[in-house]
């Protein structure tokens, strides 16, 4: 587009692209793939959206990792929303993106929102508090969903629930954490990664360091990564170094924004609030030790599934549904018998043809060209 | 037309619409008479009949017809009342016909200032006298307070298309080439930067405007244009991903080409959508022969609603009626339909 934007389009160059794009391609081996899992959705989106495998060499494979939060989510926590959405008492304040996440039976809050339950959409988990001072004789729940990026937020929209003894708020927890996740994927031997295009804002928050264990447990290098396209191409060429030379560290690419401790002040802050669960179910990752976030007993007031009595229930993935190896990197979308046909954006059967950032979503809606 | 007395003149400061105002008595003919036909007033509306009466000419006639329930309602650059002059006479427009006439139908929800209603009425008359379109029929409606947002205006307008010209969106063919008249997204955003729990502060202005005359000029200088279309709801992208689909072609555009203003293109960035999906009142798409496209575009720069036309790509053979863009960053992409609704009530 012709207008130009300081800041931004730097990172966007069409020259700067090629060039680094013939770089790329001098220093890969004709012999050999280079299998890169970019966990995150951020990563995937641009990646689709500025056509950047068209300026790779053919050896080099991008996988697209887990890191979308609404694909993530089970069936059950899904329906447990829907439900408490129907609640006539309840306000449920969510993301945009959830509005269209299926659950059991193609169930999913726009429908529940047609059937006369009360869901608002919004920007923040701070306009979740605002409904509640507005609406006091409703009981408001924020849908809380995301990375260690979200977290902090809700994490000080519970904080000031509690100093402004806010009764009627209350939070549907499902924080989950990035480290655990990577682990889950790297335990999976069909996924046969080369190397990680490591998160970008996830690790402003966490820290290089919280990476450690790729490089010393499981012998793969990772580049973090900002979310532009040059950052991308340029992580991509740090791996196909590493990997020729045999090296396993973690680099960071991404320099401008993160650091090696992260963000200590969010840490505090979600350390205040949550504690960890001993395990929580993931789509395609199944249960994971230590990989979600839940309230402290001192904000326990404020965790909607005690006030509600809600218990997870595990439901199996619809049987046609690949959501779950594609989340883990062992299939990609268009492998898929349903994607594009019985399952696209419009009617989505799994959960990474919904969001931008989910794997199919962003095939189809950049990529399905190409099969064609 | 003989003005009746009313005892008491409308309190346009002060006033607000209640129910009495909808219900065909005198406190309706009354909001009509002072508010309505005296804002748009011409020689139709004066008769005061249940319809308009006109005379056609032989020929092809079209028609169109748009609901506009945007919100808010007033918006940088405009508000809903020369909104709904300007989107109904560009879908007549679109078929390259000259637009006659229009109507406006109400629904106003009980408890509308009646000074807003002054600002609209007053917006649409002047939309629709600079357009040289009259109003020449209407409705009005109200509604319990609750039962609808403000204020909805749907217009309908009919035209008379030039003997000969067959403008229509099945005729893009492989080797045309593909133009819009301006920048993108400046509707979508002016409408955005208002909304309550959005509001940014940014200088950018719905570019809402009547495109008859630029379709006129545009028409005079290339009489076969294959496709014309205002890329409102769902933007440029699924305003060509409708014509490829209707016309069984595939497109291909360079983003690079497509002309977007700075404002828009940060505020979409902050955002997080794509100014391809962004809705405009102002713009066209056209599809035109490769011989022609140079005099078209041509045409359209000369016209002050097409100053910043630009060729953006090529229509292709495709049994897919995919639409795929080069990004400026080197590599392609599909530009898909629009799924989901990314801004609700825009226009």
């Amino acid at each position: 587009m012709t207008g130009a934007m300081q800041y931004v389009d730097e990172y966007r160059d069409g020259e700067l692209a090629r060039h680094l794009s013939g770089k790329i391609a001098k220093e890969v081996h004709a012999e050999r793939q280079y299998r890169f899992m970019e966990f995150c959705g951020g990563h995937t989106h641009a990646i689709f959206r500025y056509g950047i495998a068209d300026l790779l060499p053919p050896g080099v494979k991008l996988i697209h990792g887990p890191g979308c939060p609404v694909c993530v989510l089970p069936i059950g926590r899904i329906d447990s929303a829907i439900a408490l959405a129907k609640n006539p008492r309840v306000i449920l304040a969510t993301y945009a993106d959830m509005m269209r996440v299926p659950g059991s039976h193609f169930a999913n809050l726009i429908r529940a929102r047609a059937e006369g339950a009360d869901v608002r959409m919004i920007y923040s988990a701070a306009d979740a508090l605002n409904i509640a001072r507005e609406n006091p004789a409703r009981e408001v729940v924020f849908f809380a969903i995301g990375f260690e990026t979200t977290t902090p937020p809700t994490a000080l929209a519970v904080r000031q629930a509690k100093c402004d003894g806010l009764a009627n708020f209350s939070v549907f927890c499902n924080h989950v954490l990035t480290p655990p996740a990577l682990r889950g994927i790297l335990d999976e031997p069909d996924a046969m990664l080369d190397g990680v295009i490591g998160p970008s804002h996830v690790s402003a928050v966490i820290g290089t360091g919280a990476y450690e264990f790729v490089a010393k447990d499981y012998g793969k290098p990772v580049v973090i990564a900002g979310f532009e396209p040059l950052d991308v191409m340029q992580a991509v060429l740090m791996l196909v170094r590493q990997v020729n030379s045999a090296h396993a560290v973690i680099e960071n690419e991404y320099v401008r924004a993160v650091g090696a401790e992260g963000n200590m002040k969010a840490q505090a802050l979600m350390d205040e609030v949550f504690e960890l669960r001993e395990s929580f179910e993931w789509r395609g990752l199944g249960w994971l030790p230590w990989s979600a976030r839940k309230l402290k007993p001192d904000y326990a007031e404020f965790d909607a599934e005690a006030r509600f009595g809600m218990s997870h229930h595990a439901v199996p993935e619809p049987k046609a549904c690949e959501c779950g190896d594609i989340l883990r990197g062992v299939r990609s979308p268009k492998d898929c018998k349903v994607f594009g046909t019985a399952c696209t954006p419009e009617h989505p059967i799994g959960a990474c043809m919904v969001s931008s950032e989910g794997a199919c979503a962003a095939y189809f809606s950049y990529g399905r060209y190409r099969a064609a | 037309m003989k003005r009746r007395h009313y005892i008491r003149p409308l309190d346009i400061e002060r006033g607000r619409i209640d129910m009495t105002h909808g219900s065909g008595g005198k406190a309706m003919a009354q909001l009509v008479e002072e508010m309505f036909v005296a804002a748009f007033d011409n020689q139709w509306l004066r008769q005061m009949n249940d319809q308009a009466a006109f005379a056609v000419r032989q020929g092809r006639m079209v028609m169109a017809t748009d609901a506009h329930v945007v919100s808010p309602v007033f918006f940088p650059g405009g508000n809903i009342g020369s909104l709904s002059v300007h989107g109904t006479i560009n879908d007549v427009a679109m078929s390259g016909a000259i637009p006659l006439y229009l109507s406006a139908s109400f629904i106003i929800e009980e408890g509308f200032p009646l000074a807003d209603l002054q600002r609209i009425i007053k917006s649409m008359a002047e939309a629709a006298r600079e357009a040289g379109v009259p109003i020449v029929a209407g409705d009005t409606k109200v509604v319990e307070q609750g039962k609808a947002d403000g204020i909805f205006i749907t217009t309908t307008g009919i035209g008379r298309v030039p003997d000969g010209m067959l403008i229509s969106g099945d005729r893009a063919r492989p080797g045309d080439r593909i133009i819009v008249s301006g920048t993108i997204g400046d509707h979508g955003i002016a409408i955005l930067s208002k909304r309550e729990n959005l509001t940014f502060e940014t200088a950018i202005l719905s570019d809402t405007a009547a495109l008859h005359g630029l379709v006129a000029a545009m028409t005079d200088r290339v009489p076969d244009i294959h496709c014309l279309r205002d890329p409102t709801r769902g933007g440029l992208a699924t305003t060509l991903n409708e014509l490829a689909s209707q016309s069984g072609v595939g497109m291909r555009i360079r983003e690079s080409a497509i002309p977007v203003r700075a404002e828009v293109a940060a505020a979409c960035e902050l955002l997080g959508i794509d100014p391809l999906y962004v809705a405009n009142e102002g713009k066209l798409v056209a599809i035109c022969a490769d011989a022609d496209a140079d005099a078209l575009l041509r045409a359209m720069s000369e016209h002050p609603l097409g100053q910043n036309a630009a060729i953006i790509g090529e229509v292709f053979e495709d049994e897919h009626s995919f639409v795929q863009m080069e990004t400026a960053f080197g590599g392609m992409r599909m530009v898909d339909w629009l799924a989901g609704e990314i801004l609700p009530r825009i226009c």
